[in-house]
């Protein structure tokens, strides 16, 4: 790979810039409303993190490389061009202080879509030599491993044996023609293997067949995170390539929001066309099968609870009701935030700050907004679908000595599953 | 140059360059924009685009989200009162009526002038509002460039200048009325370079961030 240099970060930038980025620029009248819509500015109140800021040094290109009057201003010697050093203290506002939950582009007055615009400047970023060290490690451990967490697949086999053991269930490798092939995030492997377990007993449950890949079964994506197309289309080339090779209908991306934004929404497009498979969050997967009777349970919990929403399943991927049917299939005492679905607060661990070691102190600061909508609401138990915002809810609510247990809604689901008598499927 | 002469001469020729570079620049602004162009979307659709981008045309324009209302009330409120009361004092006021179906050939009908004389004082004050909290406010005096105080001189004084023609205050009603002209010619010569230009912008603005969560299927 050539040195990464201030020259290929501003190409990267002049590349990424494409019509709606150049409408969001012209669009915006320094309203101020998008800081208040951040929780990386409510909770740190510096006006340097209001989320159109984060785009200054781009914004600075794009008027001087896409407008006639940028252009003019430029050879007059009225502008100066963006510096290396810019975008080393810009690199705080872009990874540590933004976790994509796309909250300021749900308020632009103007329609900005802020955050589309943070992930292309990403890419700028990456190019520059401007990236956290903590995203370039998740990054290279991803793309070398197969996983940013280093988790290899003795790893993920030996859960599957102790999953089997427990269960008396199959949990299949490389089966071919199966209707599922699930994904996981390395965080379930590693800290959460009762989600492998609770999908396994509802698939099966269910009557579906379904299968692991031996060769991927890391659905995160760290290029996506980083914000560089050419490690995020190396690592979802690997799922459509073991999703193809095994012939599956539908490929289950795990509870984790980036995994289901970078196979859902951005992998058709890095790899330049459509897939043969569909791509589901598990959360759609589930709720589809309560639709068609495959989904049975019993019994309620009776703690109070609520939901915290994903950004990247609920704002930014549209699964907004799916959680909350499953949530009233066995929660009677389910309350909604005041803030919640497509407007909730971000956990403020998501797009890789969770992964970035310099935004460890600016991440619990961020927590605190979370922590108001709790104290609010005085619940029991917090459930969520997404093994990141998991696990910085548990990190906050321990910190903040706020004894409540952090829950995942798969699992609670599968906690109820009445076991069906045929096996079959749907009738 | 005398009154008359200058009267003459912003009616005439300037009102003609004025209008010719508004014009010309809006093209070229939406030209510039336009033509970079986006890629083909790959990704299988959840929603409909068009649905959710012209829903999100109109529906960022009513302060949805009751939260975000409060937080930000007073830029949404003053906000509101200078878009509203900009819209009457432009395109309801007869003066300006009869000089639009001079131009394009229809009019349609005005309110009372004195009743748009009300909303052009409200219009200031509100302008007025707005300058002093973004002076004080951290963010918004952060954000804020030269450019963005330009454009807010270049909106407030044709209500000032077209207020004291009509009050006949401090010069002579046929100078303000020409002073009143000009300064609505510096505005349209700057509106296609400047902020100003969201007027049109944030349309397609909200068009594709509207389209993108239509497409994934998401209702705000």
């Amino acid at each position: 790979m050539s040195a990464l240099t201030l020259e290929r970060g501003i190409n990267a930038f002049k590349a990424q810039i494409d019509a709606p980025m150049a409408s969001f620029f012209s669009s915006c009248v320094s309203c101020g409303m998008c800081a208040e819509a951040c929780l990386f500015y409510t909770e740190n109140p510096d006006p340097k993190f209001t989320p159109i800021y984060k785009l200054e040094p781009m914004r600075r290109v794009w008027e001087q490389e896409y407008t006639l009057i940028g252009k003019l201003k430029a050879k007059l010697g009225l502008s100066k061009p963006v510096t290396d050093a810019e975008l080393a203290e810009w690199q705080e506002l872009v990874y540590n202080n933004c976790s994509l939950c796309g909250r300021c582009s749900a308020v632009c007055p103007v329609g900005n879509d802020i955050t589309y615009m943070i992930r292309k400047m990403r890419e700028g970023m990456v190019a520059s030599g401007h990236a956290p060290e903590g995203l370039i490690g998740a990054s290279t451990r991803a793309v070398q491993i197969g996983s940013p967490m280093g988790v290899k697949l003795p790893a993920l086999q030996a859960q599957v044996k102790h999953v089997e053991k427990h269960t008396g269930m199959e949990v299949p490798f490389d089966k071919e023609g199966a209707e599922y092939l699930l994904m996981l995030s390395s965080m379930e492997i590693m800290n959460y293997p009762e989600y492998l377990e609770a999908v396994a007993k509802i698939l099966t449950n269910a009557g579906k067949t379904w299968t692991l890949s031996s060769e991927c079964f890391e659905a995160t994506n760290s290029g996506i995170q980083i914000g560089s197309s050419d490690i995020a289309r190396e690592l979802v080339s690997r799922v459509v390539a073991a999703a193809e090779k095994l012939k599956v209908k539908t490929v289950i991306s795990p509870e984790c929001g980036h995994a289901y934004t970078a196979l859902r929404w951005e992998g058709p497009n890095l790899i330049g066309r459509p897939y043969t498979f569909a791509a589901k969050h598990i959360v759609e997967v589930l709720d589809e099968l309560r639709v068609a009777g495959l989904l049975e349970t019993e019994g309620f919990e009776d703690a109070k609870m609520t939901f915290h929403d994903p950004c990247q399943l609920v704002r930014r991927g549209g699964v907004v009701q799916q959680p909350r049917n499953l949530m009233n299939m066995v929660a009677k005492n389910f309350v909604e935030m005041a803030d919640h679905g497509t407007m909730n607060w971000c956990c403020g661990a998501g797009g890789g700050v969770s992964a970035n070691e310099d935004a460890e102190e600016v991440k619990m600061k961020a927590f605190q907004r979370k922590k108001k909508q709790l104290d609010e609401l005085k619940v029991d138990t917090l459930v969520t679908a997404c093994a990141n915002c998991r696990i910085q809810l548990e990190e906050g609510l321990e910190v903040n000595q706020m004894d409540m247990p952090v829950v995942g809604l798969t699992e609670m689901i599968a906690e109820h599953l009445v076991e069906r008598k045929d096996k079959g499927g749907a009738a | 140059m005398n009154e008359v002469d200058f009267l003459l001469w912003v009616k005439g020729p300037a009102f003609t360059v004025a209008v010719v570079i508004f014009v010309a620049g809006l093209v070229l602004r939406l030209f510039e924009i336009l033509s970079l162009g986006r890629k083909h979307n790959f990704a299988v659709s959840k929603g409909d685009p068009m649905q959710g981008g012209l829903r999100e045309m109109w529906r960022r324009s009513i302060p949805a989200d009751k939260a975000t209302f409060e937080r930000s009330l007073f830029t949404i409120v003053a906000g509101y009162v200078f878009h509203i009361g900009l819209f009457v004092v432009i395109f309801l006021l007869a003066a300006h009526i009869a000089l639009i179906k001079s131009v394009i050939g229809f009019g349609w009908p005005n309110l009372p002038t004195p009743v748009v004389d009300a909303f052009a004082v409200v219009t200031m004050i509100a302008l007025i509002a707005v300058l002093v909290h973004r002076l004080r406010h951290p963010v918004k005096r952060f954000l804020s460039k030269p450019g963005d105080y330009v454009v807010w001189a270049v909106t407030f004084l044709p209500l000032l200048t077209g207020y004291m023609a009509y009050h006949h205050l401090l010069l002579s009603p046929q100078m303000m009325l020409g002073l009143h002209i000009l300064s609505v010619e510096l505005l349209l010569v700057l509106f296609p370079f400047t902020k100003l230009m969201h007027a049109f912008t944030l349309f397609l603005s909200r068009w594709y961030n509207g389209a993108t969560m239509g497409m994934r299927g998401v209702k705000s």
